[in-house]
């Protein structure tokens, strides 16, 4: 594989999604809509929310233009990259009945081949969180698996971190070293408006290849490093995950738990905008003749009474403690014992879109000062 | 092939065991049926309706028996089906009941309820292999005399195992004869069973109270953590780790259980809405 680094003109920026159609990616990435950058499809490197920013704070979110006509100077907004990969509504099968008989007819494979534009840092980890659940386990969910191996990823490295960002803590960012196909450093001065390239991939080198790069120098690489220290050095949140995973499940019964639950809404938010978070339900909907059922999954949340329901009884999870419990215990802990690591990487969209502003890295320190308290 | 596909299975015949539970002897349109061990379910789907889990309560050469008690929109559906109707089927999954861990030690079988289900494929299993086993005693409670499952196996149960039941109310049936059982919590029964608490595998499936109690019992008569089993029941989608329901602290139940062993999950029973 080659770990070679280009340097692309910031002017010459629309050859990079001239070469990923030609290549029959269908592109898709940030752009501005409704006061918040979102990823919807793009054309041109125009589409893109150029010089603008966003202010993230606890249970705050807003965009401001701020003319530097950089490309990638805000971090991440509500969706993620799960919204292509596995969509919130997916077919899973259809029964068709004909007299006693059944058939079950699987949903056609997907079609689509994206490449995403901007993936950051903690997105790439959420990727391979998303990765290990979806594709790494006996069985495996064949459509994200399929939309998965296609997709065309072009990584940025951040050059400013949001004040909810705490990729550093959770050790995935802000550099992204590994797990790209291309990854953009942004480089902008009074001289000159480049991007450094680097190739992560066979499929990254052959659109590299396309735009005919010059290679980059020393200095160049040496000043993309710079970028992305600065960012570290710039984070908005830190979490102290040492020896978490067990003492998080030691304080399951911690009153903290009864406290947070005064505040939190139970509204599932932060399952929504979570780029790890996988959980789904099955919906049914037959005809009226009664010969066709279809079967979607849709996403779900464990927020959702429903989804601990058990016959003649209340769910499992009745109370908002109980299930803000489970998804913070899960993201931080036994995520780790389910599947060898982390649910969570530190994005910090869960903060920013809570509409009360609960902070995980602030709950799981009250919840760590209370276990050493007592210790 | 989608994981979520599920294999049309066909309904061979209808066993009504109480008021409200049935055993379908079901067995797939075409092919042979799947392997499965005692312990395991199956997702199980009428036309129109969820998939629920199911597990298997008896394992014949090409069919399966699955004992369904009618609680909700999906087991009403599925009860409702009479032979010749279609159904789908996706399994087998989750852990079994630990067989093999057991053979050369005393038995115990404790069941709840509807938690006999599940049990019953490994009475089969000690009725063709009784020699493998020391002593083997069954401890079965239910609500009332009406609820008592499979009573047309009981007779060949009790000629090579022991068979002890109670129930938690003593409604007499018009047509019945007196009830000779105990009445009271399976917990009393504990200690009338005989066997060797150091050389004992212990079974519990039923309602989650009934397994935490009996297992707290069975422990402190000297069985291992260990050597107790328990088979934990948890809201499903998917069965195969993808959905995230079925989730108990850090065990997915339908991937790591539903059969676990009581070490690994004790600490977990006794926390509220974990
Ligand atoms: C591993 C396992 C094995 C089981 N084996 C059997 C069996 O052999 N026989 C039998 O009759 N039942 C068994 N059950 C319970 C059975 O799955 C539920 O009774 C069934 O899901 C209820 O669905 P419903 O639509 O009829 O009820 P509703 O109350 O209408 O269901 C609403 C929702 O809650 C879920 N749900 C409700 N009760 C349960 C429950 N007890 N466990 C899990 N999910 C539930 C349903 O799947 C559905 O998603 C088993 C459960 C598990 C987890
Ligand atoms: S838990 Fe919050 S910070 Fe962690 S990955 Fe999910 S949304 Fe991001
Ligand atoms: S936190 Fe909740 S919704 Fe998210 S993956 Fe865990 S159980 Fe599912
Ligand atoms: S039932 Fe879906 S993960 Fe266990």
């Amino acid at each position: 594989m080659s770990n070679r680094r280009h340097i692309l003109n910031a002017d010459a920026f629309d050859q990079l999604f001239d070469a990923l159609r030609d290549a029959g990616y269908t592109t898709v990435g940030p752009t501005l809509h409704d006061g918040a950058i979102v990823y919807d499809a793009l054309t041109c490197a125009a589409d893109l929310p150029v010089g603008w920013i966003d202010v993230q704070e606890a249970g705050r979110y807003a965009v401001q233009d701020t003319g530097s006509g950089r490309y990638f100077d805000y971090t991440v907004g509500p969706h993620t990259w799960k919204r292509f990969l596995r969509p919130p509504r997916e077919p899973l099968f259809e029964a068709i009945r004909s007299g006693a008989g059944v058939a079950f007819h699987a949903a056609a494979a997907p079609e689509e081949t994206y490449a995403l534009m901007g993936v950051r840092a903690c997105d790439l980890a959420a990727l391979g969180v998303l990765d290990a659940v979806l594709t790494g386990q006996t069985y495996v969910d064949t459509r994200y698996a399929t939309r998965r191996s296609r997709a065309f990823v072009v990584a940025v490295q951040c050059a400013r971190a949001g004040n909810t960002c705490f990729c550093v803590s959770m050790n995935t960012g802000p550099r992204a070293s590994a797990g790209f196909d291309l990854a953009l450093t942004e480089l902008k001065d009074a001289g000159r408006h480049v991007f450094v390239v680097e190739v992560g991939s066979p499929r990254g080198a052959t659109i590299a290849a396309a735009l005919g790069l010059r290679d980059s120098t020393e200095e160049d690489w040496a000043a993309a490093r710079a970028v992305s220290a600065a960012t570290a050095a710039n984070m908005g949140r830190q979490l102290d995950t040492t020896g978490l995973v067990s003492l998080l499940q030691q304080e399951a019964e911690n009153p903290l738990w009864n406290d947070i639950a005064q505040r939190c809404l139970a509204c599932a938010n932060c399952t929504m905008v979570c780029p790890t978070c996988f959980c789904t339900t099955v919906e049914i909907d037959s005809d009226l003749e009664q010969t066709r059922a279809s079967h979607t999954q849709v996403s779900d949340s464990c927020f959702h009474a429903s989804f601990t329901q058990m016959h003649g009884g209340p769910p499992v999870r009745d109370t908002t403690s109980a299930r803000y419990r489970q998804w913070l215990t899960h993201k931080l802990s036994t995520w780790h014992d389910q599947f060898g690591h982390s649910g969570c990487v530190g994005c910090g969209r869960c903060v920013t879109w809570c509409p009360v502003g609960i902070d995980l890295t602030a709950e799981a320190a009250r919840l760590r000062a209370s276990h050493e308290e007592r210790a | 092939m989608s994981v979520y596909l599920p294999r049309p299975f066909v309904v061979d015949a209808v066993e009504r065991e109480t008021a409200d539970t049935v055993t379908l002897v079901i067995r797939p349109q075409s092919g042979l049926a799947p392997a499965m061990k005692a312990g395991q379910f199956a997702m199980l789907s009428a036309f129109g309706t969820g998939e629920v889990p199911i597990s298997v309560s008896r394992i014949a050469r090409d069919r399966l028996h699955h004992t369904i008690r009618h609680v909700g929109e999906a087991t009403r559906a599925l009860t409702a089906l009479k032979t010749g109707d279609s159904l789908g089927f996706r399994g087998p999954f989750g852990t079994a009941w630990p067989l093999a861990a057991a053979v050369g030690k005393d038995l115990l079988v404790l069941a709840g309820g509807l938690g006999l289900a599940p049990l019953r494929p490994v009475l089969d299993y000690v009725m063709n292999h009784r020699d493998r086993f020391a002593r083997v005693s069954v401890l079965y409670g239910t609500r009332e005399v009406s609820q008592v499952l499979f009573g047309r196996d009981h007779k060949a149960w009790r000629s090579l195992m022991s068979l002890r039941m109670t129930v938690d109310h003593d409604v007499r049936q018009p047509d019945c004869a007196p009830w000779s059982g105990q009445v009271g919590v399976i917990t009393k029964l504990i200690p009338k069973a005989t066997y060797d608490a150091q050389n004992t595998v212990a079974m519990v499936c039923g309602p989650e109270i009934m397994m935490r109690f009996s297992a707290r019992d069975l422990e402190a008569s000297g069985i291992e953590r260990a050597n107790i089993h328990v088979s934990l029941e948890r809201n499903m989608k998917c069965a195969v780790g993808l959905c995230g329901h079925c989730q108990l602290s850090n065990f997915l139940v339908c991937r790591d259980g539903a059969v676990l062993s009581y070490d690994r999950v004790a600490p977990l029973l006794t926390v509220r809405e974990l």
